[in-house]
């Protein structure tokens, strides 16, 4: 699998990746870190504890890190959440399909990128 | 190549953008990471100095970056650390509240590469080069001054010189100027003195006797008495030097001259206007003139001259407060009263050679400060090279050494202190941690740390005695520490500076000594008053616990002495002394109150008489040929609580049996108060009969 299959699969965006970040070898190491990164933990996490403050930071963080690595497909479903995640106090049911939304696209980029580092 | 990189330090809570950041980066940067506010201002803290640029996250855990930009004002660093953002908030009112605090640019996520090194070059350059500006800058004053300070120098030690005088008038008079004008400063802004007006006067109060110049030496340097000619020849040297100053044919409208001439025709008016040359009254007189006029005496004074010895400063200053150097301004007087501890010190530190070096350093800083522009390189320099210092004479003094700063709450002990404690050689927020409370008594820390809170500038140390546990061993302490002050016009708390000595020998010596003075040298038992003390401790906390009181004596003590000598009469004391040890509780107290009279104070259960006998036998031994014979007498505390009744009780009672067949104990009870005042009625009767 190439580094840009592996966009495509995932939904992201390689050419622009590729114009910021400039080599593959980049681009690989830091999907790596995607793929370890506590963001999304620490999200479900805090949604269960209803840690309001906690699960937006974490999905801000989540946010942050797909926009850099242009994982476009996951940037959108995590900016959703964390737009309606800012400044809230109390968990809701509209959270829910936001956040399952933004599972389904973590669990896809997750495996994506695990398929290209073996 | 690699030790010259300049460092940024980067701050995100995301390990991930952090570490794609440094990638960018590391090619041409040291990197420092810190994953939350708090941790970016405790690296600040530590390495203000060496960090060239940040790179801030907003979002964050603990602190977010709006905070830390908050900081870096309250602290002062954002004037010489450039601040660049980083976030995907492209909100407008996020990048103005972030500009408002000083922040310099804004990078928006996802980061470009070209973009990210661009930006920080861009803005690493910008802040170099203002640095080499005002270095450039500071440079050029430091010069201008040195040579301005020089001339001055030059000039008044050639007058000192041919006067015969060491050349440290001039700088005593310098500092001692400067001093009085700060306190006067302090105390009320009736002259208008800037910080500028105070180095100006202090600086021009060395030409104060450049008219000497003109004055004959053989009246100059005659070693005793003026004639009245002589004096008035003598008294011509203010109006020469002023002329000397005047008529400087160019720079005449320099504030340096102008202030110079008030300096030389004035310093010696009196506010009274008795002086000279022109009985100036008052505030007629300048004040530059009037104050280097007092600084002038009092130098005069403490130093040693041809025609007298110096006096001690304490001396000088009673003089001047009597008026025996003339009048001076009343509020002058009250800056020198409450001058004359400092003065003592700083007089015996300033000598001919570093003089110059110090007032520069001053000056260099004030003008910085005072056109705003941030502290230069130079300066950093320099408190780069006193920190070394500092470092380097704490750690081989030997001494527990330590720094508090109020904010962020955190302690800095010294090398030698962290390892003599056992501890880490920072501590954040001391009194959460728990290493530092088991060393340091949590409300002692509390409170030493309201006792520097409660210090003002001009009397700020602080010295007090703690019991610390140190490698787990109680041990007395003394606390000394200096509060530090900001240097802003409403100074502000920024913490303190002290060391910790161990004065655990000292306390204990002295706790022996005290303990010392409450025993009888001849029997190691309590004296009087010490029993006293103890007893009255025991009966106020009584309780339902039963206690005698009993005093004793010897029946022929007087007639042992005579018999075999005082020797004898000492080794008696002392055996009565040991046979009352081997038969108290160590609870109970004994004492001699003097001559062969002793006092015993016991607790009982339900009788004190068994005891009582059983004392009464040991005391009754024969020791060596002598009948040891004892009268004794006993009160018991039930219903008596205070000493004196007690006391007196059991001192009837000893002289019933005194009067009546000696060598034997009695307990008080009431009719003995009768029989003993009815002898002492016939006895009162019987000698005024005669």
């Amino acid at each position: 699998m190439t580094v840009k299959e592996c966009y495509e699969e995932a939904g992201g965006n390689y050419e622009d990746v590729m114009s910021r970040l400039r080599t593959d070898d980049r681009v690989i190491r830091f999907l790596g870190k995607v793929a370890d990164d506590g963001s999304f933990a620490l999200l479900s996490q805090s949604l269960e504890a209803r840690n309001m403050e906690d699960a937006f930071r974490a999905a801000h963080t989540l946010k942050g890190v797909c926009l850099n690595l242009s994982l476009t497909r996951l940037y959108n479903s995590s900016a959703q959440l964390t737009e309606a995640l800012r400044g809230r106090n109390e968990y809701g049911a509209d959270l829910e399909p936001l956040f399952e939304t933004v599972k389904q696209d973590y669990e896809r980029t997750v495996s994506c990128i695990r398929r290209l580092l073996n | 190549m690699s030790g010259n990189k300049k460092k940024i330090l980067i701050v995100d809570d995301s390990e991930l953008n952090r570490s794609l950041l440094a990638d960018m980066l590391s090619e041409d940067f040291e990197i420092v990471e810190a994953e939350n506010g708090v941790e970016a201002v405790r690296i600040m803290h530590e390495q203000e100095l060496e960090i060239s640029l940040v790179l801030l996250d907003i979002v964050m855990p603990q602190m977010d970056g709006f905070a830390v930009l908050s900081m870096m004002n309250r602290k002062g660093w954002i004037k010489t650390i450039p601040v660049i953002m980083i976030s995907a908030e492209t909100g407008g009112t996020y990048i103005d509240r972030a500009y408002d605090l000083g922040a310099i640019d804004y990078i928006s996520r996802p980061f470009d590469e070209r973009t990210v090194k661009h930006r920080v070059a861009c803005n690493f350059m910008l802040g170099a080069r203002q640095k080499e500006m005002s270095e450039m800058l500071s440079r050029q004053i430091y010069q201008k001054e040195k040579d301005n300070s020089l001339m001055i120098e030059i000039l008044s030690h050639i007058v000192e010189f041919r006067n015969g005088e060491s050349g440290l008038h001039v700088l005593h008079v310098n500092v001692i100027t400067k001093m009085v004008l700060e306190q006067l400063v302090r105390k009320t802004d009736k002259y208008k003195l800037s910080v500028q007006d105070i180095r100006m006067i202090s600086n021009a109060s060395a030409l104060h006797d450049i008219g000497k110049i003109s004055i004959p030496s053989e009246v100059l340097n005659k070693p005793g008495r003026f004639t009245p000619e002589e004096f008035e020849i003598m008294k011509r040297h203010t109006l020469e030097g002023a002329k000397m100053l005047d008529d400087i044919p160019f720079r005449k409208g320099e504030d340096l001259i102008k202030i110079g001439y008030q300096i030389c025709r004035w310093h010696h008016e009196r506010f009274d206007g008795r002086g000279y040359p022109d009985g100036l009254k008052g505030d007629e007189i300048p004040i530059a003139a009037q104050v280097v006029s007092i600084a002038d005496v009092y130098d005069a004074l403490t130093s040693k001259r041809v025609y007298k010895d110096a006096y001690s400063p304490d001396t000088a200053v009673d003089m001047i407060l009597r008026g025996e150097c003339g009048t001076f301004n009343p509020l002058l007087l009250e800056c020198l009263v409450e001058l004359a501890p400092r003065l003592k010190k700083e007089l015996n530190v300033v000598s001919l050679g570093n003089h110059t070096d110090d007032k520069l350093h001053d000056t260099v800083k004030q003008i910085l400060r005072g056109d705003r522009s941030d502290a230069s390189a130079r300066s950093i320099r320099l408190l780069e090279r006193e920190r070394q210092k500092f470092r380097f004479l704490s750690d081989i003094s030997g001494e527990i050494i330590f720094e508090y700063s109020a904010v962020p709450e955190m302690l800095y002990l010294s090398e030698h202190g962290a390892e003599t404690l056992r501890l880490p050689m920072r501590i954040e927020e001391p009194l959460k941690n728990e290493q530092w409370c088991a060393v340091f008594p949590p409300n002692d820390f509390k409170r030493m740390l309201s006792a520097i809170h409660g210090t003002t500038p001009l009397n700020p140390v602080v010295t007090c005695k703690f019991l610390l546990t140190i490698n787990g061993v109680q041990k007395w302490t003394k606390v000394i520490a200096k509060t530090m002050w900001g240097d802003s016009e409403a100074p502000e708390f920024e913490g303190a500076i002290g060391k910790i000595m161990d004065v655990d020998d000292e306390i204990k010596t002295m706790k022996k000594l005290e303990k010392k003075a409450e025993l009888d040298e001849r029997t190691g038992l309590y004296n009087h008053a010490a029993a006293k003390a103890q007893i009255e401790k025991l009966l106020a906390g009584a309780g339902d616990r039963h206690y005698a009181l009993a005093m004793f004596d010897l029946d022929d003590f007087k007639s042992a002495n005579d018999k075999y000598g005082h020797m004898f009469g000492d080794k008696v004391l002392a055996e009565i002394a040991d046979r009352i040890r081997e038969n108290i509780r160590s609870t109970d107290i004994a004492a001699r109150m003097g001559g062969d009279e002793f006092m015993l104070f016991m607790e009982y259960q339900d009788d004190a008489v068994p005891q009582t006998e059983r004392i009464f036998k040991q005391l009754t031994q024969k020791f060596r040929s002598f009948d040891m014979r004892v009268s004794m007498g006993l009160a018991v505390s039930d219903g008596v609580s205070d000493f004196d009744t007690l006391f007196r009780m059991a001192d009837t009672a000893m002289y019933t049996i005194k009067r009546g067949s000696k060598n034997g104990y009695a307990f008080y009870d009431e009719s003995m108060k009768e029989t003993l005042q009815e002898e002492e009625s016939q006895t009162d009767g019987k000698s005024k009969g005669e």
